[in-house]
């Protein structure tokens, strides 16, 4: 049908492993434009699951602000969670993860951009609205510049954990909730340095210490989580 | 060849037939050191002189801990299986985590039956505890994935690549924990130099880690013979080593 086009040669070869990874991501961030809509969702997600804290627990500020720290962490945790489990299945199920796996380009690299987009669309979003709700929690507001730095530090990692588990538990029917029984325990090191650095940027004082251990969380996950995940599509796909 | 051995531990029937033959040389010595342990920790030790009678609980308590921790390590060393295809190293991972899961849930069930006198509580966040509970959802975790997948091939390749992921974790969590809340007493056995419990507390300890490990290697060679059977269930062998 499209004799012309196969005849052309691709110039696959010629493409190395990061302008791959970048036409990935490319595709992936225009993919995502093209449904703006859903963009917003986690977005929304986190949003509400910050209202709820304060209508279950108490309205007040003072009571309010002990337990901000967590209860962004904890939303924006599970925000993520929930985009993840689209991370790799549209892609496995149309076969374009296999066409990855064939093209003779380094996996790793590809999956490593699907997981940058997928913390460009969610994580980073999700660091430039906490203020906001921050703010609702009664936050100061000499605080926020840090918590914008420290959730965006901290989905970072959480994003190249869950890659993982979306890659494990590709194929699997129904694997939301196994995603979340996989990633969960794995996320607690991030939830525990991004909410004792929240909770060092409330009161004003340094944050440093536990925002690097976040930092070199991030840089554990970006090294060794798309190999891992890179090993499990593989497997998925045999 | 210096490798025959290595080689030979591939192959289902020949580990079926040894596990067969190893399993007593694990269980009978189990048997000895668990009641002698029992005997000397409950019996012949004296009571603590904080605690009384209520520290004997650590004569199962740390051994089942320091179980769960030997059982993921083995599950996760298991998973060279992914590298070299050896069919036998699967079925040992998938006999461990049901292991390991009940000695995490037993060191958490005796940490807190001992919490409730010490503490005043059954649960504490205390950091060893926590990362305990954490270490079970791991485990939780793993069996979950393997049951997911229809396929035996995907369910083995697949948990391996989290058991790995596993292994790298459990010492970053275990620290994040220990970092984040510091409640327990430091553990006294693993300080370099003297120990500070006293010879008759702590030889019916070492004599309680040595059977419990003895007594995983039993179990394991069992679970993992039925795990061979169930794996190899339409061969000729098989149908051979039964008689049938």
């Amino acid at each position: 049908m499209r004799a012309q086009a196969s005849a052309r040669p691709l110039p696959l070869q010629e493409t190395s492993a990061l302008a791959a990874a970048g036409l990935v991501l490319a595709r992936d961030l225009r993919l995502a434009f093209r449904r703006r809509e859903q963009l917003a969702q986690p977005l929304a997600f986190f949003a509400i699951v910050t209202t709820l804290f304060p209508l279950s627990i108490t309205p007040e500020l003072s009571g309010l602000r002990t337990i901000a720290p967590g209860v962004l962490w904890v939303a924006a945790l599970l925000a993520g969670l929930l985009a993840l489990e689209f991370l790799f299945r549209d892609d496995a199920l149309d076969g374009t993860l296999e066409q990855y796996a064939l093209s003779g380009q380094s996996l790793t690299w590809l999956l490593f951009a699907k997981t940058a987009a997928h913390w460009l669309l969610t994580g980073l979003p999700l660091a430039v609205v906490a203020p906001l709700a921050a703010g609702a929690l009664g936050v100061p507001a000499n605080a926020f510049a840090g918590i914008v730095v420290l959730i965006a530090v901290g989905t970072l990692a959480l994003s190249l954990i869950g890659a993982i588990g979306a890659a494990l538990t590709l194929g699997v029917k129904r694997g939301g909730v196994l995603l979340s029984l996989l990633t969960l325990p794995l996320a607690v090191p991030v939830l525990i340095f991004g909410s004792r650095a929240t909770e060092l940027a409330i009161r004003g004082e340094s944050y440093v210490a536990p925002l690097e251990l976040l930092a070199a969380l991030a840089v554990l996950g970006v090294t060794l989580a798309p190999l891992a995940a890179a090993a499990a599509v593989r497997i998925s796909l045999e | 060849m210096a490798w025959t051995w290595f080689h030979r531990l591939g192959s289902p029937p020949y580990v079926y037939r040894l596990a067969a033959r190893l399993t007593p040389w694990f269980a009978w010595p189990a048997a000895l050191l668990i009641l002698g342990g029992l005997y000397g920790g409950l019996v012949l030790a004296p009571a603590d002189y904080q605690q009384g009678d209520g520290f004997r609980i650590i004569y199962v308590h740390a051994p089942s801990a320091w179980m769960s921790l030997m059982v993921y390590v083995t599950m996760a060393s298991a998973a060279v299986g992914l590298i070299w295809r050896i069919k036998v190293a699967h079925a040992v991972a998938a006999s461990c985590a049901p292991i390991g899961a009940s000695f995490t849930a037993a060191a958490l069930l005796t940490g807190m039956l001992w919490g409730r006198p010490m503490w005043g509580t059954y649960w504490e966040w205390d950091p060893r505890l926590t990362s305990e509970l954490l270490l079970l959802f791991l485990y939780l975790g793993y069996i979950g994935l393997r049951s997911a997948f229809e396929d035996l091939q995907r369910a083995d390749r697949t948990s391996a690549v989290l058991a790995i992921v596993g292994v790298v974790n459990v010492p970053i969590i275990h620290y994040s924990v220990t970092w984040w809340n510091s409640l327990h007493q430091a553990p006294s056995v693993m300080k370099l130099g003297k120990p500070e419990i006293a010879t008759a507390m702590l030889v019916p300890l070492l004599m309680m880690l040595a059977g419990f490990t003895l007594y995983f290697g039993a179990v394991l060679l069992v679970r993992l013979r039925g795990e061979v059977l169930r794996r190899e269930r339409s061969t000729a062998w098989i149908r051979e080593a039964l008689g049938a």
